[in-house]
């Protein structure tokens, strides 16, 4: 309850519970919110979630290591490369190999991509929750292209499982490379048409500045990481504190704002989209040569032609799709910086062809624990745009 | 054990001297400092790291585990030190039959939800939580799936055939 | 650029017409007002959702379908777009929603999880939505191209252009409603 209300009489408020979710319009994606409300105003909320639970941390025991890379595709399934390569780097990191630069690269590369899409998403749906629609279908057509991307390398568009563990199963062709090359030139045509629309509007101002205000010491205790911690003015990012994948050779500068509320949130996110397309010019300029994938032959699956004329090929064909290799004994944990925040991965093997144990550490899932406090004192409708503005996604609030 | 972080040694170092009967076993695989330490000591070395002398302010993960060839359950913490980029492990253990803990919802608010899922998989009571009741899980659930000893698939599906998939 | 003449109408159903009037059975004539103007509620909840966003975006467009008005409120929604895992703990939910909905109405499960679970055989997953309510068309896929999703919707058309009009009072498919424990 907050503290103006201590005093109040309980015949003084017009109190009202409503229920808001599992489905709803506003909410992107499954969880329940129960609110009491006075009048319009929020004295108290409850959240609930796991109607998305689909027992990722136990499918991940029972399936080989190749496999798991579809299950965290679905984590948080708008930037699903990012989750792959999360994966697959703290399988690398378990077995020792060190990824060839250029492999690197090109995994840097697919995963800004995959944040810009993730970023779309959250600030065209925000503006959409504040009813502009024009902007979701304009920008939204940019995503086919990185869809269009994803296909020439990996054959999916959304649910991805890109690359392996060691590198890529091939490298990218000249469409692919071409496709990336117009995706860099255009994109940024498209995104200032998008921001000339919302970023100054006076409507989507007022909407958004002050809702959900958050301070930076508040958003540490609560776990917070990625935008929505940059948005108090915490410069924490996984990128530069722990590097990986070679992004200690980038130069890009890390976005903050200053109270923590919903514009801020947009604006870091707005700002990121183009530190990304930066980041993406400087990898596609200074792409080294040398081979996609990394030696690792027990889980990298050799060339067709090596498997039907060397013997060596063939064991290690069939062991890998049977997923009958081993692994050393050990735990590791890695993290990315995920759209959201640090996707961490803590991975126990037992030297089995399965890990003995795997957690995600999802940060939609440590950052929605605050929403209840965020959102108390304020008002019904900036409830749902502090919710739009957390970029909350059910795959990974639940797993 | 050779550490050769200065960070970790300074860490280790104050534990050892603080609490000297507290920590069972000093590692660092993969250049992660990680500590096995007693459950009853578990919430004052996390207060005692969380204060601003050790600087380790932010937690970022709290899972379970189950160790089969023990039949313990366990509780591992991964907390980090933002101001030098420091990370640690803390894992602890108790016997599956009394598996309490101390909760660490009071440093650590991002530890509430993360403490539920915890005792929503594996039956994990934290000693002073607020709420600690099923998250993710259905309410009606009566065990803790991710205990070893349950099998991954409902067993009372009627549309696939577990003879033919090889289960 | 040139005016697009070849825009293509739908057909008209079979029937006589003479100068001034057009005859044909009643039920050709609603199936055919009722499958050109559908209310979806999109039940998005994972996966499948976003590629649902791709196809209402401008580049697959399924409005085009007359599928324009999205209804989040079952009282006002004709189809039922299940899309996403459904878990044990959203099933009685889909139930709920599937029961506020007025006859005719149609359910079309999308993606692999809303047909028989998907990938997720787990302890928690709905092995498919058809064990809570009744479906009319399944689109597999993980998730399903936004063609595929459209072209379960022009499979759903072409039931809804199909359909009887006594078929919602017939006793075989109140048995259907029955083996559901559908009132």
């Amino acid at each position: 309850m907050i503290e103006s209300y201590k005093d109040k009489n309980v015949s003084e408020m017009n109190l009202n519970t409503i229920n808001l979710g599992p489905t709803h319009p506003a909410t992107h994606g499954i969880f329940q919110n129960v609110l009491t409300l006075d009048g319009e105003k929020i004295l108290h909320a409850e959240s609930t979630v796991g109607y998305i639970h689909r027992a990722f941390e136990k499918l991940a025991e029972h399936r080989p290591y190749n496999q798991i890379t579809t299950i965290t595709d679905r984590l948080n399934y708008c930037s699903a490369p990012i989750n792959n390569f999360g994966w697959e780097m703290t399988a690398e990191k378990l077995l020792g190999v060190q990824t060839p630069k250029r492999v690197d690269y090109m995994r840097v590369i697919i995963m800004e991509l995959a944040r810009i899409a993730d970023h779309v998403i959250c600030n065209s749906i925000l503006a959409v929750d504040c009813g502009a629609l024009t902007g979701f279908t304009h920008i939204f057509q940019q995503r086919e292209k990185i869809y269009e991307i994803y296909e020439g390398i990996c054959g999916a568009r959304l649910t991805t499982n890109i690359g392996r563990i060691g590198g890529f199963e091939r490298d990218f062709d000249d469409a692919t490379w071409k496709k990336i090359k117009d995706f860099v030139d255009e994109f940024p045509k498209a995104f200032k048409e998008y921001e000339s629309l919302v970023n100054r509007n006076r409507i989507f101002m007022d909407r958004t500045i002050g809702t959900g205000p958050m301070s930076p010491e508040e958003a540490l205790n609560y776990g917070f990481t990625g935008p929505n911690l940059r948005a108090t003015g915490l410069d924490y990012d996984v990128r530069v504190m722990n590097p990986y994948s070679s992004y200690q050779d980038f130069d890009f500068s890390i976005p903050v704002g200053k109270q923590g509320d919903s514009f801020d949130r947009y604006m870091v996110r707005s700002a990121e989209m183009w530190n990304s397309i930066s980041i993406i010019k400087q990898a596609l300029e200074k792409m080294p040569d040398g081979p996609y994938h990394a030696d690792v032959p027990e889980f990298y699956l050799p060339p067709k032609e090596d498997v039907y004329t060397k013997m060596e090929a063939l064991i290690y064909h069939f062991k890998i799709v049977m997923g009958e290799t081993k692994v050393p004994i050990g735990e590791v944990y890695h993290a990315v910086e995920g759209a959201n925040g640090e996707l961490g991965f803590y991975l126990v093997s037992d030297g089995g062809r399965q890990p003995y144990r795997l957690h995600f550490r999802r940060p939609c899932f440590i950052t929605y624990q605050a929403y209840a406090k965020m959102i108390e004192g304020s008002v019904l409708s900036d409830a749902i745009i502090t919710m739009s503005s957390l970029n909350i996604i059910a795959g990974e609030l639940d797993a | 054990m050779e550490l050769n972080n200065g960070e970790y040694t300074k860490v280790v170092d104050a534990l050892q001297s603080r609490f000297p009967k507290s920590i069972n076993d000093v590692g660092a695989p993969y250049e992660m400092l990680t500590l096995s330490v007693e459950n009853a000591d578990i919430k004052s070395i996390i207060k005692y790291l969380s204060e601003e002398e050790m600087g380790f302010t932010y937690l970022t993960d709290v899972c379970g585990m189950h160790y089969e060839s023990t039949d313990e359950l366990g509780v591992v913490y991964h907390i980090q030190n933002l101001y030098t980029n420091t990370r640690i492990r803390l894992k602890t253990r108790f016997p599956k039959s009394k598996p309490e803990t101390d909760t660490v919802c009071d440093i650590f608010k991002s530890a509430n939800w993360q403490e539920r899922e915890t005792f929503d998989f594996y039956g994990i009571i934290f000693k002073g939580h607020p709420d600690l009741r099923r998250i993710l899980n259905m309410d009606e659930m009566d065990y803790f799936p991710m205990r070893k000893e349950y099998p991954l698939e409902d067993g009372t599906r009627t549309d696939k055939n577990d003879s033919m998939f090889g289960r | 650029m040139g005016v697009n003449t070849k825009v293509n109408i739908v057909a008209a159903p079979e029937g006589h017409s003479d100068a001034g009037f057009f005859a044909t059975s009643l039920d050709k004539a609603v199936g055919l007002a009722r499958k050109n103007s559908i209310w979806p509620l999109p039940f998005a909840t994972s996966c499948c959702g976003i590629e649902f966003m791709a196809t209402m975006a401008s580049n697959y467009d399924m409005a085009r379908f007359g599928a324009e008005r999205l209804s989040f409120s079952p009282r006002q929604a004709d189809l039922l777009m299940v899309m996403g895992t459904i878990s044990k703990k959203m099933g009685p939910i889909v139930k709920q929603v599937y029961l506020q909905m007025a006859e005719p109405r149609w359910v079309i499960a999308v993606g692999a999880c809303a047909s028989s679970g998907g990938i997720f055989d787990t302890y928690s997953v709905l092995q498919g939505i058809d064990k809570v309510v009744p479906v009319d068309v399944y689109v597999p896929g993980c998730p399903p191209r936004p063609e595929q999703i459209i072209d379960g919707l022009m499979r759903i058309q072409d039931l809804i252009g199909n359909e009887s009009l006594r078929r919602r009072n017939s006793p075989e498919y109140k048995a259907l409603l029955n083996s559901y424990g559908i009132k």
